[in-house]
């Protein structure tokens, strides 16, 4: 329950029963802290309608990581304990799905408005996908930048239920010419002066099928923290694309060139998508699809294991490619040796691995690496950009066998 | 202990599941608990800053020398350039330096 990467301050008592004081009193904040594993990494534990306690990283807009531990539990990331990103405080907290609406409009033969009824009429289809903040991780950056200091718990792997964009496109008829399709939500800014959040998408990506506009999670509605009553899932794609509570999709014949597009949620525009740490880089392109990834979910950092044979388990995700190989390295990268996956819930999936391991007496760091059916693996040592985004360094857990 | 967590979690999601599709859905944050730490010119930061954005967006940036002055005013000019945030330019140096001694 409570992230095991991180050190609980509190006895279990206290906690159990705050918690149960909290089920009381849904609003009551849980007066219980985790330490992410990097220098000012106190966080509360908090407690959110529709939410199991999560990291609290902020309160306006609210913004909560998941605590590492519900990775381990299954390869579904429960509703509850699903992390949440926003981006500005005028969050939605009155939402009336009978007079919700989406419209579609710009360079389209047909301007739609959409109820949610109508939506949930057309052909559904479902989609197993991760989404993870384009800043996953940023905690963990050496020499650190600014930002939202999360660490590995902004990222989860859901089974959204929707439509496909590309329905709800043709169903209005995209004119020629038309390059990006732009996406807003509900929320938005405290003043009006602030760029207000909104995303876009190539047409041709638009149109691709998989992007998907998801009414369902889970075989449950969103929650309202991730986008009730309809969100745009772009699998393989940071979460800054799936924007939450959409409520309007607009096709234009431009390249859309908001702040939140052209300044922010940038990469350096090179094979690497990096520079030398602490310098900038000299072009950059809008962030896009994920670096592969791997984790251990079942052991953590600062953990005693029996000495000898110990079963390894994880996770590992990927832009889309889907995970061909995971391996484990107990000797510092010297040898890898393959772990056996799990089943396949799809390229966009968060794929499990097992692994038997015998651990002789003593310290060992367990490195575990993936590799993409596109060849596509993780680095050794972290790569650095100075927004802290695409994190993908070979994770180590160091436990240690007597 | 976990399963006193599961059970008080398992009490919350039915509550919130209880409410029906069709009716509008009603959401509440919990009371915001963050605050700026005190220091000279705290109450400009607290009126500039904690209009927009809750104290945790400080408070949890990173600490060290290259999180000094020239951190601050770069994240305080962002604010106001990039945001819009309404800050004068003396207010803006109250709070760069408040921002600087206080975190």
């Amino acid at each position: 329950m409570i992230d095991r990467r991180s050190l609980l301050k509190g006895s279990a008592a206290t906690i159990g029963s705050l918690i149960a004081a909290t089920a009381l009193d849904p609003l009551k904040a849980l007066a219980a802290t985790v330490t992410l594993p990097f220098e000012n990494g106190e966080r509360p534990l908090v407690k959110y309608p529709q939410k199991r306690p999560m990291i609290g990283l902020t309160e306006r807009p609210p913004q909560l990581e998941t605590p590492f531990a519900v990775f381990n539990e299954s390869v579904i990331t429960p509703n509850d304990a699903f992390f949440v990103r926003y981006h500005l405080a005028d969050v939605p907290l009155n939402i009336d799905p009978d007079t919700f609406t989406l419209e579609i409009k710009g360079k389209v033969d047909k301007p739609l408005k959409l109820s949610l009824a109508e939506i949930r009429k057309m052909p559904s289809k479902e989609i197993v996908a991760v989404n993870q903040c384009s800043g996953n991780s940023r905690g963990f950056f050496e020499p650190r930048v600014a930002g939202g200091q999360l660490g590995n718990g902004a990222m989860g792997n859901a089974r959204w239920k929707g439509v496909p964009l590309k329905a709800v496109l043709d169903k209005a008829g995209v004119q020629s010419g038309a390059k990006q399709v732009v996406f807003s939500g509900l929320d938005g800014p405290v003043s009006d002066k602030t760029p207000d959040f909104a995303k876009a998408l190539d047409i041709d990506h638009a149109r691709d099928g998989d992007v998907m506009l998801a009414y369902g999670m889970n075989g449950d509605f969103l929650p309202v923290l991730n986008g009730f009553p309809l969100r745009l899932i772009v699998p393989g794609y940071y979460g800054t694309y799936w924007v939450k509570h959409l409520n309007e999709i607009n096709v234009i014949d431009t390249v859309y060139d908001n702040f939140w597009m052209k300044t922010a949620y940038r990469i350096p525009d090179n094979d690497c998508n990096c520079v030398e740490p602490g310098t900038a880089p000299k072009a950059t392109v809008p962030i896009n699809r994920f670096t592969v990834r791997s984790f251990v979910t079942n052991l953590t950092s600062g953990q005693k294991v029996k000495a000898g044979k110990t079963n390894l388990k994880g996770i590992a995700f990927d832009g889309g490619k889907g995970i061909k190989e995971v391996a484990v390295s107990i000797d510092d990268g010297k040898t890898w040796t393959p772990a056996k996956l799990g089943k396949d819930l799809g390229k966009y999936s968060f794929r499990e691995w097992h692994l038997p391991m015998k651990l002789a007496a003593g310290q060992h760091d367990i490195k575990v690496r993936a590799t993409s059916n596109g060849g596509e693996t993780q680095p050794l040592k972290p790569l650095w950009n100075p927004a802290g985004y695409l994190r993908n360094v070979v994770e180590t857990v160091r436990v240690t066998a007597a | 202990m976990n399963r006193l967590i599961k059970i008080a979690a398992a009490g919350l999601v039915v509550a919130a599941a209880s409410v029906a599709y069709a009716k509008p859905v009603k959401y509440e944050l919990p009371p915001e608990v963050a605050a700026l730490k005190p220091g000279p010119n705290q109450d400009v930061a607290v009126n500039n800053c904690t209009a927009c954005h809750s104290a945790d967006y400080i408070q949890t940036q990173p600490h060290g020398p290259k999180f000094k002055k020239d951190f601050w005013q770069a994240e305080v000019t962002k604010m106001i350039k990039v945001y819009g945030a309404p800050i004068d330019d003396a207010d803006a140096s109250k709070i760069v330096d408040y921002l600087t001694a206080t975190y």
